[in-house]
C-alpha cells in the first residue's frame, strides 16, 4: 500500500475517533438543559388563527396591583417563583413588581400545559411587601399548604402552592 | 412573554444505535489498520471479527430495548469503542511480541473475555429489574467485598506476581478478586451512607470556615483507611488500596456534601503515603522512580527502576501530535505494553490527538454516570451511580497520571482497554449497573392520571376554550 494511503487512513482514523466524541457530546448537550424556553415574540408570524385567539383573551389584570415599595422587596422578599412538581418542574419565573397569572391560556405569565388547570387559574401578586395568591374561580381550586384558597391568601416563602398537577413555591 | 415547554425525555434508543454503529466502525477500523500496519494487508478475518463485535454490541442494544428502554444512549457506544480500541492494540502488540520470538495469545484471550463480559452485562440488565434491590444486600456486599479482597492471602489460592499478591488462581484460570470487590464496596458504601449520612453530616465544630465532623463520627473513615493500609501492607498493592480509599472518600462527600471529609481523607492519604514510602521499600522505590526518573542509576535499577516509565514516555514522545499510526511504532519495547502501559502504546501509535479522544471517552462516560446520579430519585441509586462513575474516573486518572508521570506509578488497570479478564468483566458489570440506574433516572415520572377520573359533562369555567378535567379522589 502506498505511503499516501497509509497516511490518509491514519488521519482518517483519528478523525473517526473525534467524530464519535463530538456526536456523543452533541447527544448529551441536549439533556443538560431541563426545559426549553421559546420567546413568543419571536414566533409572531405563526398561525394567524392562534394569534387571533390570543388577541381575544381578556387583558391581564397586571396593571392593577399596588406597586411594591422597593424597600419592602429589598433583601428579604422572594425573588422568584419556582415550579417544584408537575410537567414544568424546574421552571423559574423571576418575580418583579407585577402580578403573575397562572393558567392554561396562552396569555398567562406561566402557561401550564395541564388538563387539570383552568385557563386562568390563579394569580400571585404583591401587596404591602407581601405576596398573595388569589384563585380566579378555577375548576379544581388552588391550595396553599393543602388549604383551599377562598380569598386572597398571603404566601410565605417556601410554602407549596398547588395549581392543577403543578406545585409552585416562592423562593428568595 | 415566554412560554416554557416541558422537557420531553427521549428514550434515545435510535440515537444509541447510530452511535453504536460509529463505535463499531472505530473498533473494526482499529483492527484492520493494526493488521495493515503490521503485516501490510487487511487481516483475513476482519469480516468475521466485525460481525462478532456487531453481534455482541447489537445484542446488548436489543437487551436494552427490551429491559431498559430509557437507559442512557451514550454509555454503551463509548464502552464498545473503548473495548474495540483496546482489543486492536492488544492484537497489534501480540504481533510485535511474535516478531521478537515471544508467542502470545493475549488478543484471543481478551476476545473471549470481551464476549464473557458482554454476556454478563446483558445478564445483569435482564436479571436486575430495579437497582434498589441491591440495597437489601448492603452488608452481604460488605462481607463479599472483604472476602474478595482477602482471597489472595489464602495460602494455596493466592499467587504473587511481580511482588503484588492480588491474584487468585483456581483451576488454571487466574483472576484479580479486587476488581470485583470494588463493585461490592460501592454497593456497601452506598447502602451504608444513605442510612448514616445524617449522622456523618451532623453539625460539629467550625474551623476556618470548614464544618468539621464530631470526633466520634470519624469511626467509619478510619476503619476504611485502616483496611486500605492493610491491603497496602499485606498485598503490596498501591493501586487497589488507593482505589478503595478514594472511592469511600468520594462517596462520603457525595452523601454529606461536606468538604471537610475530603480534606480529612486527603490528610489521611498523605499521612499513609508518607509512612508507606519511608517504611516499605517497594513503595519508596515507586516514589524514587517518579521523582528521579531520568537518573541513570534509577533507570537501570531492577526491580523497581524507572526503565518502564521512561520507555513509555519515550514512546509517547515519538508518537507526537498525530502518532506513528497503527502498527508503525515500537510499543513492545515497554514492558507490559499490553496491560499496565497500554496507554503509552496508544499514545505512541495514535498520538496526542488519539489519546485525547480516548481520554474524552472516559470523561463522557464519567459525566453520564454523574448525570445519572443527579437524575435518579432515590438516595441509594444516587450514591451508587456516583460511586461507580467515580471508580472509572479514578482508575483512569491513576493509570494515565502514572504513565504520563504526573503522579507515582500504581498498579491499576485502564478500564476496558488494558489486557485483563477480571478488569474487563468488572468494568462491563459497572456499565450494566449504570445503564440500569440511568433507565430509572430517565424514565418519565408516572403520570397521576390513573388516580383521577374526569367527570363527564362538567362545565368548563369562565372563558375556557378547552374543558378542564376535574380532580377527584385527591385530598
Amino acid at each position: 500500500m502506498s505511503e499516501l494511503t497509509i497516511t490518509l487512513l491514519r488521519l482518517g482514523y483519528l478523525a473517526l475517533l473525534w467524530v464519535l466524541v463530538l456526536f456523543a457530546i452533541g447527544v448529551l448537550r441536549r439533556d443538560l438543559y431541563g426545559t426549553r424556553i421559546t420567546d413568543r415574540r419571536r414566533r409572531k408570524a405563526v398561525p394567524a388563527a392562534a394569534a387571533a385567539s390570543v388577541a381575544t383573551e381578556p387583558t391581564k389584570p397586571e396593571g392593577a396591583p399596588a406597586r411594591v415599595p422597593r424597600s419592602a422587596r429589598g433583601g428579604s422578599g422572594p425573588g422568584r417563583l419556582v415550579v417544584t412538581e408537575g410537567p414544568l418542574r424546574g421552571t423559574i419565573v423571576p418575580l418583579g413588581t407585577s402580578a403573575v397569572l397562572i393558567g392554561r391560556a396562552p396569555g398567562c405569565t406561566l402557561v401550564l400545559d395541564d388538563d387539570y388547570s383552568s385557563s386562568r387559574h390563579a394569580r400571585i401578586f404583591p401587596q404591602g411587601g407581601q405576596w398573595f395568591v388569589e384563585d380566579l374561580g378555577s375548576t379544581n381550586g388552588t391550595f396553599v399548604a393543602d388549604q383551599r384558597v377562598e380569598a386572597p391568601t398571603p404566601v410565605p416563602t417556601g410554602t407549596p402552592v398547588r395549581v392543577g398537577q403543578s406545585v409552585l413555591e416562592l423562593q428568595r | 412573554m415566554a412560554t416554557v415547554q416541558p422537557h420531553r425525555v427521549r428514550a434515545g434508543r435510535g440515537v444509541e444505535l447510530g452511535l453504536l454503529l460509529l463505535a463499531l466502525a472505530i473498533g473494526v477500523a482499529s483492527y484492520a489498520l493494526a493488521g495493515i500496519g503490521t503485516t501490510d494487508e487487511v487481516p483475513p478475518d476482519v469480516i468475521g471479527y466485525g460481525v462478532g463485535m456487531a453481534a455482541l454490541a447489537i445484542g446488548i442494544h436489543l437487551v436494552l430495548r427490551w429491559r431498559a428502554p430509557f437507559a442512557d444512549p451514550v454509555i454503551l457506544p463509548i464502552t464498545v469503542a473503548l473495548n474495540g480500541i483496546g482489543l486492536a492494540m492488544i492484537y497489534r502488540i501480540d504481533f510485535a511480541y511474535a516478531a521478537r520470538g515471544r508467542e502470545d495469545t493475549f488478543a484471543q484471550r481478551q476476545l473471549v473475555w470481551t464476549a464473557v463480559s458482554v454476556v454478563l452485562a446483558a445478564a445483569v440488565i435482564i436479571l436486575l429489574r430495579d437497582h434498589r434491590t441491591l440495597r437489601r444486600y448492603t452488608y452481604t456486599a460488605m462481607i463479599a467485598g472483604l472476602v474478595l479482597v482477602l482471597l489472595p492471602l489464602v495460602p494455596g489460592l493466592g499467587v504473587s506476581i511481580n511482588g503484588a499478591s492480588i491474584w487468585v488462581r483456581v483451576g488454571g484460570v487466574g483472576f484479580q478478586p479486587a476488581e470485583f470487590a470494588k463493585i461490592a464496596f460501592a454497593i456497601f458504601f452506598a447502602g451504608y451512607l444513605v442510612t448514616h449520612r445524617d449522622t456523618l453530616a451532623l453539625a460539629g465544630p467550625k474551623v476556618l470556615g470548614l464544618q468539621l465532623p464530631r470526633p466520634r463520627d470519624l469511626g467509619p473513615i478510619l476503619i476504611v483507611w485502616g483496611a486500605s493500609v492493610a491491603v497496602l501492607v499485606l498485598e503490596r498493592d498501591l493501586g487497589t488500596s488507593l482505589l478503595f480509599f478514594g472511592l469511600f472518600v468520594a462517596m462520603l462527600y457525595l452523601a454529606t456534601e461536606r468538604l471537610s471529609w475530603v480534606v480529612i481523607g486527603l490528610l489521611l492519604f498523605v499521612l499513609g503515603a508518607i509512612v508507606a514510602a519511608s517504611t516499605f521499600a517497594h513503595v519508596g522505590a515507586r516514589f524514587d522512580a517518579w521523582l528521579h526518573a531520568f537518573d541513570p542509576a534509577v533507570f537501570d535499577q531492577s526491580p523497581g527502576g524507572s526503565g518502564q516509565l521512561v520507555r513509555g514516555l519515550f514512546g509517547m514522545a515519538s508518537g507526537g501530535l498525530f502518532g506513528t499510526g497503527w502498527g508503525q511504532g515500537r510499543p513492545d519495547l515497554v514492558p507490559f505494553a499490553e496491560s499496565d502501559f497500554i496507554v503509552a502504546s496508544l499514545g505512541e501509535e495514535l498520538g496526542l490527538t488519539g489519546l485525547l479522544a480516548i481520554l474524552l471517552f472516559y470523561a463522557i462516560l464519567t459525566e453520564r454516570g454523574m448525570r445519572t446520579a443527579i437524575g435518579v430519585r432515590d438516595g441509594f441509586g444516587k450514591l451508587l451511580a456516583g460511586g461507580l462513575a467515580f471508580i472509572v474516573a479514578l482508575q483512569t486518572f491513576v493509570v494515565v497520571g502514572g504513565v504520563t508521570r504526573i503522579i507515582p506509578l500504581t498498579g491499576l488497570t485502564t478500564p476496558f482497554i488494558a489486557y485483563g479478564g477480571s478488569s474487563l468483566v468488572a468494568n462491563w458489570v459497572i456499565v450494566a449497573l449504570l445503564l440500569r440506574i440511568s433507565d430509572e433516572a430517565r424514565r418519565p415520572a408516572p403520570s397521576m392520571k390513573p388516580t383521577l377520573t374526569p367527570v363527564a359533562g362538567t362545565p368548563a369555567v369562565g372563558d375556557d376554550d378547552q374543558l378542564t378535567e376535574v380532580m377527584r379522589g385527591v385530598r
